[in-house]
């Protein structure tokens, strides 16, 4: 009987609405007691004074690249990389080679995480085959082999008629579908945003429409289709205004924004710094205000980072060839702090919802509370520490974050995995 | 360590009057019998081409050697470039051989801004895909300069293909920072409203006529189709609604000049008449383009 108690810390549960000063136990790693003065001999301590105690914090959007890519991340240093962000639970993109469509690939994922990953992992799988957008992929023996939702990320499915027949198919197993909303032939080609900014650089654009189009498109779907359908990363206004819509409808549409997006504008990025390169590109500071009210009126669910690790030979070079994506695991929660919770947009309480709840109610997780019985998943968290981010100290395998040398106002202390101090603060 | 040149954007006014004033010098150098300087005796220039250049790569080497400069040019195409070897390295090993500066051409935007991050040396742009081509702004306003006492005020058309041009980019910020009032005239597809906000003095039009009309100086630009990923306009009827035609220039200035950077396109951006015409300055700008390049030179590496 394996015991951790966790001593004088303010518990927030958004799951069940809970913010005192209390004491956590965990017993064979599910949750056994939260409250006042609680004692367990024998138990091992951990003091949270002046520290938040929540449920561990769930990323829904990151790329582990295992298989195919392990020169950029692994399942076991993507995971490592998570815990130091926090993140109890991890949903892994299916663009790996090969390409995760099938349930041995899901299977392979699953059982490579459960002997190296120190925090869990729920794979996601491809709507189509190859990801190539034209024929369903085995979804229904991946859903049996254990992914947790569908989606083709960074290569959307651009045919309205493939991307139906998936959300009809995927509802049938109660899947939620999870799209990259990008018209690539609207995008073809376009390194940043396109504005003011890409027109001074003289580097190809990537409209907004190009994102809204296709939001637009897959909630007409959904509602066609009745799917439970996701916005990965959304990132303008008239996106966010559009799944604001759809909620009011009555929709069964949510998305997620990622920290980078309401952190940074295109007008920031340091010119030709392919740290700064992602999809989607950072937007202008029209689209912040409109991402920031979107978290305000719980038009967004999700933080999500699409942590997306690249080796520093594929980020050196000229902007235009360099890769897409940036890692985003420990910055997350400080970023977040910083522009969320100390600019006094949002409670505590609904930040720590939006990392826990809101991705376990889009991906139907039993995880994501601190509720007596439930795994004993714990992110334990400073809001005011500071700190300062050393990209070359990052656990992921690779370096390519915008944020090297920002000082945080807060970060996480330990986390927990199923009973377990995985990772702490050093 | 000297600062090389990437573009206009970042230079002041005195800094441009500088380097035009030197140019000015080395005009008369051009016309010597013997016309080789020692200024940059001892000094070695590597012009690096990754892109195809006739007329900037020459003018590059010609003004270093007439400094007493030694010049090299490499074609990317020769180059372990096209061995797969990153930019980054290939940059690393020619400046092991410790030239004392890299004049650089290459097709993507800010490749030499990315470089010089990460290298000790002093890179030349000579034109960084559709971003700047600072060293032909720069000819260009030696060019106007010639024959006007002053930008200040002067009406300046540039006509064409806007939103690929880098020489167009260059020119709005060195023209705007002396005062000239830019029209930038093109198809809307080639002309991104944003670059209103650019520079101050910009305005925006796609009627050709309203463009010219009263102009100093108009600039026609050269139809990049190699740099198009996509029809952004119909090419067949390019010529007729953008094209500079003499009767044009009856809209400008009596004594308006005609440039363009090269090589023209007879018949799809001007037509013959235009370019063979008393008003077109277009080798005066070839010509200055060395005196240009010896000033911009001598100030990085002299």
């Amino acid at each position: 009987m394996s015991q951790l108690l966790i001593k004088n810390g303010r518990v927030i549960d958004p799951a069940s609405g809970t913010d005192m000063l209390a004491d956590v136990l965990t017993q064979d790693g599910v949750i056994a007691a939260a409250g006042a003065n609680l004692e367990a001999a024998g138990a091992e301590v951990l003091d949270a004074t002046g520290l938040i105690v929540a449920p561990g914090f769930i990323d829904m959007h990151v790329h582990l690249r295992e298989p195919g890519f392990e020169h950029a991340e692994t399942i076991e240093t993507g995971a490592r990389a998570a815990a130091a962000g926090g993140f109890t639970s991890i949903c892994c993109m299916p663009n790996t080679l090969p390409v995760n469509d099938n349930a041995t690939v899901t299977s392979y994922i699953i059982e490579r995480a459960r002997k190296l990953a120190i925090t869990n992992v729920f794979p996601i799988g491809a709507i189509t085959k190859n990801s190539a957008g034209e024929e369903l992929s085995a979804i229904g023996s991946m859903k049996a082999a254990g992914v947790v939702a569908i989606s083709d990320d960074g290569r959307p499915v651009m045919s309205a008629r493939v991307m139906r027949r998936a959300m009809e198919f995927a509802r049938s197993f109660n899947l939620p579908v999870i799209d990259h909303c990008e018209d690539l032939n609207l995008s073809a080609g376009g390194d940043m945003h396109e504005g003011y900014e890409s027109v001074r650089l003289g580097l190809r654009g990537i409209p907004a429409s190009s994102e809204d189009v296709m939001v637009a498109r897959d909630i007409l779907l959904a509602q066609v289709t009745g799917a439970r359908f996701h916005v990965a990363h959304i990132s303008t206004r008239n996106s966010i205004a559009m799944v604001a819509y759809a909620k009011q409808r009555g929709l069964p549409v949510t998305c997620e924004v990622t920290p980078h997006h309401f952190a940074l504008t295109d007008a920031q990025m340091l010119p030709y710094d392919s740290n700064f390169k992602m999809k989607p590109p950072l937007r202008t500071a029209g689209d912040i205000a409109a991402l920031l009210d979107g978290i305000v009126a719980g038009a967004v669910d999700v933080i999500a980072t699409d942590h997306a690790p690249h080796p520093g030979s594929e980020k050196m070079q000229e902007f235009e060839k360099c890769p897409f994506g940036i890692i985003g695991f420990e910055t997350a929660l400080g970023l977040s702090l910083e522009h969320l919770v100390h600019t006094g947009k949002i409670p505590l309480t609904r930040l720590i919802a939006i990392l826990t709840t809101g991705p376990a109610g889009v991906l139907h997780l039993n995880r994501g509370t601190l509720a007596v019985g439930a795994p004993a998943d714990i992110t334990i968290f400073s809001t005011d520490m500071q700190w300062t981010y050393d990209v070359n100290q990052s656990l992921s395998k690779s370096r390519n974050s915008p944020f090297d040398g920002h000082t945080f106002r807060g970060g996480p202390v330990a986390t927990i995995v199923n009973g377990a101090i995985v990772w702490r603060r050093e | 360590m000297p600062a090389g040149l990437l573009g206009i954007e970042e230079l002041d006014r005195a800094e441009i009057d500088a380097i035009l004033a030197r140019a000015k010098q080395f005009q008369p150098v051009q016309d010597q019998s013997q016309k080789k300087l020692d200024t940059l005796r001892g000094k070695m220039i590597v012009n690096l081409f990754f892109e195809a250049s006739t007329r900037t790569r020459t003018s590059f080497e010609i003004a270093a050697k007439r400094l007493g400069a030694d010049a090299i040019s490499i074609a990317a195409s020769g180059s372990s470039v096209s061995k797969g070897e990153s930019l980054v390295d290939t940059l690393n090993t020619l400046a092991a051989m410790r030239p004392n500066a890299i004049v650089m051409r290459h097709s993507a935007s800010g490749a030499p801004h990315f470089l010089a991050r990460h290298l000790a040396m002093p890179i030349i742009n000579a034109g960084d895909g559709t971003h700047e081509h600072p060293t032909q702004a720069l000819l260009d306003a030696r060019t106007i300069l010639d024959r006007r006492p002053s930008l200040e005020g002067l009406r300046v058309a540039i006509i064409g293909d806007i939103a690929h041009s880098r020489v167009a980019r260059s020119n709005v910020y060195l023209l705007s920072k002396f005062g000239a009032r830019i029209v930038l005239c093109g198809p809307a597809s080639l002309l991104p409203r944003e670059l209103a906000r650019m520079a101050p003095g910009v305005t925006l039009t796609n009627d050709i006529r309203e463009a010219i009309q009263d102009a100093d100086v108009i600039m026609m630009l050269r139809v990049q189709l190699e740099r198009q990923h996509e029809a952004a306009f119909p090419a067949a009827e390019y010529f007729q609604f953008y094209g500079l035609r003499l009767e044009h220039l009856a809209l400008a200035n009596p004594d308006v000049i005609v440039m363009h950077p090269g090589p023209i396109n007879r018949g799809r951006e001007l037509s013959s008449e235009v370019a063979d015409s008393q008003r077109s300055v277009i080798l005066n700008q070839v010509e200055n383009g060395v005196a240009v390049r010896m000033a911009v030179l001598e100030r990085v590496i002299g």
